[in-house]
C-alpha cells in the first residue's frame, strides 16, 4: 500500500501547485539576464491604442463567407501567436501586433464586435486547407501572396511588404547575406515560403536545411549553436531581434519581397473586393499609419502603407 | 525470484558487490551533478526562466492544456474501448463475413503510425472542405490506433479463460452467445483489466502528439510557454514541468493498474483464468 | 488512378528519401534499444542493489514519459550540456533512450520465464552471476523474449514518425513537404500507409510464424 500513498502525496502535491499560491497579473520579465546589457523586453501586450466600433450597417451582396459570418455571429480568424509585434500572445492570454489588430478592424468593419473574434492558431504549413476546408473566415498572420497559393484560396491586399532576412547570434561575421549560407544550419517554419526559397534556390545544402513548427523553436536553436541561421520576413526577426537585442542581430540584407495578404476563401470575388475597400480606406484615413506605428513600427523602421493589388 | 541467478555472496564477494554499488552510484550521480551544473551554468534555473509560473495566467494555461489532454484522452478512451468491443467480437465470430473484414481493419489500424492516422483525421475532411474540430481530429486517430489494439486484447483475454469453462456451458445447452455473455466475458474481464489499464496509459500518453496539428494539449502549452523570448526562452523549465505532470498522471494509472491486478489474483474466483499477458500483440509503446 | 499514381511518381525522390530515412533511424535505434535494454535488464536482476534501483527508476520514469517529450529534451535540453548533437542522431538516441525502457521490461520478464533449476545448476557448478545470465539464463530466455521484442520493435518503427517534428526527414515529415507542393494529402497518407505496410508486414509475419515454431517445441 505504500506505492499507493505516494501516488495520493504526488496528486495533492501536484493540484496544490498548480491553484494554490498563484499572483495575479500579468507576468513581467524581472530582466535578470546574464549579467550584461539591458534588461529583455517586456513580455505585456500592448497596442496602438486604436477603438474599432463593429459597423453594424455592413453589408456585402452575393457573398457567402459574409453570410456564415453575419448569421454566426462572430468571425473565426487564422493567426499567429509567437512572432511579437505582428501576431503574439502574452501570458496574460491577451493578443497583440499588426496582423491581429488588422484583423480586429477588418471585423469590425464586417459588423462583429472584435471582443467576438474567435482565434484560431494555425501553423504555415496548414493555412490553405484550413481556408479551403472552413476551419476559419480569413487568415491575418504574415501570409505572403504567391501565385500557387492563388490556386487554393484568395488574397485581399497587400497590406505590408516585407522581405526575407536572416536573423545570427551578435557575434556572427560570417553570414552577410543569402550568399554567405553555404555550408551553415539554416533554420525556418515548416511549410513557409522562405524556406521553400532557401531550397528552390539551393542557398545551402539540402541536409543543413533545418525545420520546426515554429519561429521560436528556431531562435532557441540558434541561440544554442545548433544552427546558424533563422529566416524569414525581416518584420518577424526584428520583432525577435528587439525582444533580444544581446544575443541576436538582423543581417538587414532583403533578398525577396513578401507582400501580405488577407487570406480568403477562393472565389468569393465579393467578399475580396469588400475586404480591398475597407484596406484602401485604412490606407487613407490614417488607420494603417496608426496600427503600424503602436505595433510593428516599433521594433522596425517607418513605413508607410503599400499599393493594393486587386485582381 | 531473480535471486536464484546468484549466490548469496561471500565477504569478498560483498565487499566487490559494495565497490561497484558504490561506483555505479558515484557514477550516476556525477552524471546527474553535471546536467544540473550545466543547467545551472547556462542560466536553466535562473529566475526570469521560472517565474511565468508563479502567475495565475499561466497556471490557467497550464490547466487548460491539462483539461484539453485528459478531454482528448477520455473521450478516446471510450471510443476505442467500444471499437475494441465491436471488432474483438468480430473476430471471435464463426462467420467468415464478419470475422476477415473485423481481422483486415484490426490488423490494417495496428500497422498505420498513430501520427499518420491523425494526419487522416486532420487533412482528409479539409481536403473535402469539411472543417473537424482538431480535437476530433486526435480522437479518430486515437481511437482507431488504440482501439485496433484494444481488440487484440480483449480477443485475447476471451481466449484465456480455460476451455472446460465453455465446454461446460455448452454441455448444460448456453447458446454461442449466452456462452459469451454469461461465461468467458465475467471472467475475462478480470484478466484483461492490467492490460487495459496499460493501454489507457498509452493513449493518455500519446494525446502528446496533439502538438503536430497545434491541439492545445499540454505539451503544445509547454511549447507556448517555452517559446517566449522575453523570458529567455525557457524550454526547459518548460518540459520539466511538463514531463513531471505526464510522469504523475500515468503513474497513478500504474499503480491503479497494479493495485487491480494484486485485488484480481487475491480473488479465488479467477482460478480459470490468467491475467492476460502484456506480450505479442498485446504490447504497445 | 492516374493522379493516384502520378502523386507517386512525380515525387518520388522524396518518397524514396522519406522511407529510406525511416528505416535508417529504425536499423539504428533498434539496435541502440535493444543493447541498452539488455543492459537495463541485467541491472534490474543483478545481485547489486544500487543498480536495480536505477535500472527501475529509469524505466518508470521513461515508461511514463510521452516520447514526444523524450524527443523535446534531446533537442531543447542537450544543448545547454556543451554537447551538439545534430538533429538524426538526436532522434536516434531518443527513440534508443525511450524504447529501451520496453525492452528492459521484455528481458526481465523473459529471465524470469527460465525454470530457476537452471540457474541454481550453474551456480552449483560455479558460475558468476555474469556467466549465468549471459551463457545459461539469456540463451534460453530468448525463445520466450523474442515474440514480444518484435512487437516492441514494430511499435518503434511506427514511432520513428514523430521524429518528423523535430526537423528529421523521414516518412512522417512528408506530408508537410507534400502539402507546400499542393499535393492532395488524401493519395499522400494513402501512399504512406502502403509504404509502412510493406515495412511492417514481414516483421508481423516473422513474428507470427517464429511465436508458432516455439510455442509447440517450448
Amino acid at each position: 500500500m505504500r506505492m499507493k500513498r505516494v501516488a495520493v502525496v504526488a496528486a495533492a502535491a501536484f493540484a496544490f501547485t498548480l491553484t494554490a499560491c498563484g499572483e495575479e497579473g500579468t507576468p513581467t520579465p524581472s530582466g535578470a539576464g546574464n549579467g550584461s546589457g539591458a534588461a529583455p523586453a517586456s513580455d505585456t501586450c500592448s497596442t496602438s491604442g486604436t477603438t474599432f466600433t463593429a459597423d453594424t450597417a455592413a453589408a456585402v451582396t452575393g457573398s457567402p463567407t459574409f453570410d456564415k459570418i453575419k448569421s454566426a455571429g462572430k468571425v473565426v480568424v487564422g493567426v499567429k501567436f509567437d512572432q511579437p509585434n505582428l501576431g503574439y500572445k502574452d501570458t496574460a492570454g491577451t493578443r497583440c501586433g499588426f496582423d491581429i489588430e488588422t484583423a480586429q478592424y477588418l471585423a469590425s468593419k464586417l459588423g462583429v464586435d472584435p471582443a467576438k473574434i474567435e482565434y484560431k492558431e494555425i501553423p504555415s504549413a496548414n493555412r490553405e486547407t484550413a481556408i479551403k476546408g472552413g476551419e476559419i473566415d480569413y487568415y491575418v498572420g504574415t501570409y505572403s501572396i504567391t501565385d500557387k497559393r492563388k490556386a487554393d484560396v484568395s488574397f485581399a491586399g497587400p497590406y505590408f511588404v516585407a522581405g526575407q532576412d536572416l536573423l545570427v547570434r551578435k557575434d556572427e561575421s560570417a553570414i552577410t547575406g543569402k550568399d554567405t549560407l553555404k555550408g551553415k544550419k539554416v533554420c525556418s517554419a515548416t511549410g513557409s515560403t522562405p524556406i521553400q526559397r532557401v531550397r528552390d534556390e539551393a542557398l545551402t545544402e539540402p541536409e543543413n536545411i533545418v525545420e520546426f513548427k515554429t519561429y521560436s523553436e528556431c531562435v532557441s536553436q540558434l541561440l544554442d549553436k545548433k544552427v546558424d541561421a533563422v529566416t524569414t520576413d525581416d518584420a518577424i526577426l526584428k520583432g525577435y531581434a528587439a525582444q533580444s537585442p544581446d544575443d541576436l542581430k538582423v543581417v538587414g540584407q532583403p533578398f525577396s519581397t513578401e507582400k501580405y495578404g488577407i487570406g480568403l476563401p477562393k472565389d468569393d470575388k465579393a467578399f475580396r473586393d469588400y475586404v480591398n475597400d475597407q484596406l484602401e480606406a485604412a490606407f487613407k484615413d490614417g488607420t494603417w499609419q496608426k496600427i503600424y506605428d503602436g505595433t510593428l513600427g516599433k521594433s522596425g523602421s517607418p513605413a508607410s502603407p503599400p499599393t493594393l493589388e486587386r485582381y | 525470484m531473480s535471486s536464484a541467478l546468484y549466490d548469496l555472496p561471500g565477504p569478498r564477494g560483498r565487499r566487490r558487490n559494495a565497490l561497484i554499488g558504490v561506483l555505479a552510484t558515484v557514477a550516476i550521480l556525477g552524471l546527474l551533478a553535471f546536467v544540473v551544473y550545466r543547467f545551472w551554468e547556462t542560466g536553466q534555473f535562473e529566475a526570469r526562466r521560472w517565474e511565468q509560473f508563479k502567475f495565475k495566467a499561466v497556471q490557467r494555461e497550464l490547466l487548460e492544456g491539462l483539461w484539453f489532454t485528459l478531454k482528448a484522452a477520455g473521450i478516446a478512451a471510450v471510443l476505442a474501448l467500444l471499437f475494441g468491443a465491436v471488432f474483438a467480437a468480430g473476430r471471435l465470430s464463426d462467420r467468415t463475413l464478419l470475422r476477415a473484414p473485423s481481422t483486415t481493419v484490426v490488423e490494417l489500424f495496428r500497422a498505420i503510425p498513430l501520427l499518420i492516422l491523425i494526419f487522416f483525421g486532420y487533412y482528409v475532411p479539409l481536403q473535402y472542405g469539411w472543417s473537424i474540430d482538431k480535437m476530433w481530429a486526435l480522437i479518430i486517430g486515437l481511437t482507431l490506433y488504440n482501439g485496433s489494439v484494444l481488440a487484440e486484447i480483449f480477443r485475447a483475454g476471451i481466449n484465456a479463460v480455460a476451455k472446460g469453462q465453455s465446454e461446460a456451458a455448452y454441455a448444460i445447452g448456453m447458446r454461442k452467445n449466452q456462452v459469451l455473455r454469461l461465461i468467458l466475458l465475467p471472467q475475462a474481464f478480470r484478466a484483461m483489466l492490467p492490460a487495459i489499464v496499460s493501454q489507457l496509459v498509452v493513449l493518455l500518453k500519446d494525446t502528446a502528439l496533439g502538438f503536430i496539428i497545434t491541439y492545445p494539449e499540454l505539451l503544445t502549452v509547454g511549447k507556448t510557454i517555452g517559446g517566449r523570448l522575453a523570458f529567455g526562452l525557457p524550454y526547459v523549465p518548460s518540459y520539466l514541468v511538463i514531463a513531471a505532470i505526464y510522469i504523475t498522471l500515468c503513474g497513478m494509472l500504474s499503480v491503479l493498474a497494479w493495485w487491480l491486478q494484486r485485488r484480481m489474483t487475491r480473488l479465488p474466483k479467477s482460478k480459470a483464468v490468467e491475467p492476460v499477458p502484456l506480450t505479442d500483440a498485446t504490447r504497445q509503446i | 488512378m492516374t493522379e493516384f499514381l502520378r502523386v507517386l511518381t512525380d515525387n518520388w525522390s522524396l518518397f524514396a528519401d522519406g522511407f529510406s530515412n525511416t528505416v535508417q533511424l529504425f536499423l539504428y535505434s533498434a539496435v541502440g534499444s535493444l543493447v541498452l535494454g539488455t543492459l537495463l535488464g541485467a541491472f534490474r536482476v543483478s545481485p547489486i542493489p544500487a543498480l536495480r534501483w536505477f535500472g527501475a527508476t529509469y524505466v518508470n520514469i521513461v515508461r511514463n514519459t510521452p516520447l514526444t517529450l523524450v524527443f523535446a529534451f534531446l533537442v531543447f535540453a542537450v544543448p545547454k550540456l556543451d554537447v551538439n548533437i545534430d538533429y538524426f542522431p538526436s532522434a536516434c538516441i531518443a527513440l534508443t533512450v525511450y524504447t529501451a525502457a520496453f525492452v528492459c521490461e521484455v528481458v526481465r520478464s523473459g529471465v524470469n520465464t527460465v525454470a530457476p533449476g537452471q540457474a541454481e545448476a550453474a551456480r552449483a557448478i560455479g558460475m558468476t552471476f555474469d556467466q549465468v545470465l549471459g551463457q545459461v539464463i539469456l540463451p534460453q530466455a530468448v525463445r520466450a523474449m523474442v515474440p514480444p521484442l518484435m512487437s516492441v520493435m514494430i511499435a518503434m518503427l511506427k514511432n520513428t514518425t514523430i521524429a518528423a517534428g523535430f526537423s528529421v526527414l523521414e516518412a512522417g515529415a512528408i506530408p508537410a513537404y507534400m502539402s507546400e507542393r499542393g499535393e492532395p494529402q488524401f493519395i499522400v497518407l494513402i501512399w504512406i500507409t502502403i509504404g509502412f505496410l510493406i515495412l511492417i508486414t514481414p516483421l508481423v509475419l516473422l513474428q507470427r510464424s517464429l511465436e508458432r515454431k516455439w510455442a509447440v517445441s517450448r
